[in-house]
């Protein structure tokens, strides 16, 4: 069966599997269906939990940047588990004793004032569709490979079926269709990756096969790829840093406050039975993260290592010198995966210096005795440009694996893109409609307008995160992480002061949470462009690109949260403090006896 | 106001708590994966260098550890100050 076959076979499968599920769970009772969680296990609950949070940035982008950034790439794999330690500890225990269904509504709540709830909203809603435009990119690339179309049209099509996935909605509140997604991703995810670690290493661990030797040889293979790597010009492997030290524990941190910002993952803590599980399920949910976010620092130095092996043979397993003439493939014999990446137009092959043949190089190194060996065996420039989004699903492809691993992991992209879209437009919806329609604009409005103002919300939000992905501010998990320093300089430290502060009061809060989004928004604003429309960027009014202590715009959020905290406690300061029976309330959050099934459900 | 002075230790001890967790959770990643990196890939984990490591694996597996520790933990506190759920 070709290939083409196969992949559709497996993604209709997936399809039906999901839908299957959705249905023979909607047939059981209704209260099932709805107390999402609340007679599940945890350990399911931490499955569905895993599937939601896990998204096209993890699944399709994480390990093709890490592949391009090397050891500067921890940075998303710390990021984005660490914050589970802040959830677990200083959040997710407190709002599930709150008992409210969402993050505006506890800090409506908390600091007894609706400006602050709408203001949370805006929060709210900038940084989910900025996190939906990076889940759009993702969504093209799959698509277009899958369907063998530009990322464009991939994108469109895309945007159809994350529609027609979220309004079909229900399945989202299904746990057991997301455990089946998160079993579908998982596998998807390690089965190429331990057939990649047992050809490279011998070892079938990823984990352990990256800390292992090249079968053959007794170099080990991190040792291999930092030298083949500093041959071709590029920084060495396992020491390159995104910038700065500085830069890199910046955008950490920004990753790891705005997980436990984000509000599509904090509304999975409220449905939990106890405060008691709130607490372990945190730990669970990281539990089955973790075998993602493990395997991939091995699957992005394997894709490295096996793309500079098609590229220049010989080079990684019989130490040729990649100066050789005649080292580099021909162009005419490329292998196919490269024919079928170069339709989606993601992977691009430019004949420099027309020898017919691939030179894949860093031309911008900086090494000038680097440069002159270039210079000298001919080459004139790069002429391979991969987009990193496209490693890890192009990588069972790189390594020759059979056609069905590379089915299963296009229906593992497509499932992770497709869940955690579906989720966020669910907290963009309930946003809307729950928090803002009908809490504050219009409180009379009927279940049914309710309703209908979430489905087009859902809808604006699609079409305006699907035409800025066309132009995306980054690759998906670039632009995801601008999402995350959104929500970790507007939401988290409202909502940590809300519960480790008594005293604070409604004006520190509302005036941090403004100051540190808008802080944020200005510094990112500055170099992707205002709402992020190309052609609007005004990076002259800050001085130069990352002009602030060399900090990317995706690592600000850091910065952002550090004003936010700065500023709510300054005007607390000078303003009145917060009613008796607010401190009191804050009080009873923080103990666990007392809590209750949650109630105000929409 | 016995009431009030239990609700204080409580809040004391559970603060107690995330305060030494902090510190390992924020040594793991910040200090031996990050600040620290270059000294410790001196040090070899089998063919990983170990800041790498840290960096790349041995911090995302402590922060589990961390998290189970937390709930279990807090659990006792709860406890010992009688303000556990049911």
């Amino acid at each position: 069966m070709d290939l083409q076959t196969t992949i559709y076979i497996y993604v209709g499968l997936s399809f039906a599997l999901y839908i299957g599920i959705a249905i023979w769970a909607r047939a059981g009772s209704t209260s099932e269906f709805y107390a999402a969680g609340g007679s599940v296990h945890p350990v399911m609950n931490g499955m569905a939990t895993a599937a939601d949070w896990m998204s096209a940035a993890s699944f399709i982008s994480m390990a093709g940047l890490i592949s391009n950034m090397g050891y500067g790439g921890g940075l998303f794999l710390m990021g984005w588990t660490g914050g589970y330690v802040l959830l677990a500890m200083l959040l997710a225990p407190y709002l599930r004793k709150f008992g409210k269904f969402t993050v505006p509504q506890f800090i409506g709540d908390r600091f007894y004032s609706k400006s602050a709830s709408t203001v949370a909203v805006v929060c709210l809603l900038t940084a989910s569709i900025t996190y939906i435009i990076g889940q759009m990119t993702g969504v093209g690339v799959a698509f277009s490979r899958f369907l063998g179309v530009s990322s464009e049209v991939g994108i469109y099509v895309g945007m159809a079926i994350v529609f027609a996935y979220a309004v079909f909605g229900g399945m989202k509140g299904i746990t057991y269709t997301q455990v089946a997604q998160y079993i579908v991703l998982i596998l998807a995810y390690t089965i190429p990756a331990v057939f990649i670690s047992l050809q490279l290493t011998g070892n079938p661990v990823p984990q352990l096969g990256l800390g292992s030797s090249l079968v053959g040889q007794d170099i080990s293979l991190l040792a291999k790829l930092d030298q083949v790597v500093t041959d071709l010009g590029f920084g060495q492997y396992t020491t390159s840093l995104p910038g700065s030290t500085l830069n890199m524990f910046m955008y950490t941190l920004s990753l790891m406050i705005g997980t436990a910002g984000l509000p599509h993952v904090i509304m999975r803590f409220f449905t939990v039975p106890s405060v008691k599980d709130a607490r372990s399920s945190a730990g669970w949910a990281l539990v089955f993260i973790a075998i993602l976010y493990t395997t991939a620092p091995a699957v992005a130095a394997m894709a490295k290592t096996n793309l500079i092996r098609t590229v220049t043979p010989g080079v990684v397993m019989q130490n040729t010198n990649v100066f050789d003439k005649d080292v580099a493939i021909k162009y005419d014999e490329r292998p196919d995966w490269m024919k079928r990446w170069e339709k989606t137009g993601l992977l691009k092959f430019e004949d420099k210096n027309g020898d017919g043949r691939i030179q894949y190089y860093n031309d911008a190194s900086k090494n000038a005795d680097f440069q002159k060996r270039a210079a000298d065996a001919g080459w004139k420039g790069n002429e391979l440009s991969v987009n990193a989004d496209i490693i890890v699903l192009a990588n069972p492809e790189i390594a020759l694996l059979p056609n069905w691993v590379i089915a299963l992991v296009a229906a593992g992209g497509l499932a992770a893109a497709l869940s955690t879209a579906a989720g966020l437009l669910m907290a963009i919806s309930s946003a809307v409609s729950h928090d803002l329609v009908k809490g504050i604009f219009a409180p009379n409005i009927s279940e049914k307008g309710e309703l209908m103002a979430g489905k087009i919300s859902m809808a604006v939000a699609i079409v305006i995160s699907g035409w800025l992905g066309l132009n995306p501010p980054g690759f998906a998990a670039g632009t995801v992480a601008l999402a995350f320093g959104i929500a970790a300089s507007s939401l988290f430290p409202a909502i940590m002061m809300g519960i480790f502060s008594k005293k604070m009061n409604k004006e520190g809060a509302i005036a941090g949470m403004l100051s540190g989004l808008f802080v944020t928004l200005f510094y990112v604003f500055a170099h992707k462009g205002l709402f992020f429309v190309k052609g609007t960027e005004y990076l002259g009014l800050i001085g130069g690109p990352n002009s602030f202590f060399g900090i990317t715009p995706e690592a600000f959020g850091a910065v952002g949260a550090m004003v936010n905290f700065a500023v709510a406690f300054l005007v607390d300061k000078v303003t009145k403090e917060p009613p008796e029976h607010i401190q009191a309330m804050v009080e009873a959050v923080r103990i666990p006896r007392g809590s209750r099934a949650v109630d105000g459900a929409h | 106001m016995k009431e009030d002075d239990n609700s204080h230790a409580y809040w004391k001890a559970t603060i107690g708590l995330l305060t030494k967790i902090l510190i390992v959770w924020f040594v793991v990643s910040f200090g031996a994966g990050i600040l620290f990196a270059d000294l410790l890939n001196n040090i070899k984990l089998g063919g990983y260098p170990l800041g790498f490591w840290f960096a790349h694996q041995g911090s995302i597996y402590i922060f589990i550890v961390l998290i189970f520790y937390y709930a279990k933990k807090m659990n006792d506190i709860d406890r010992q100050f009688d303000v556990h759920e049911d």
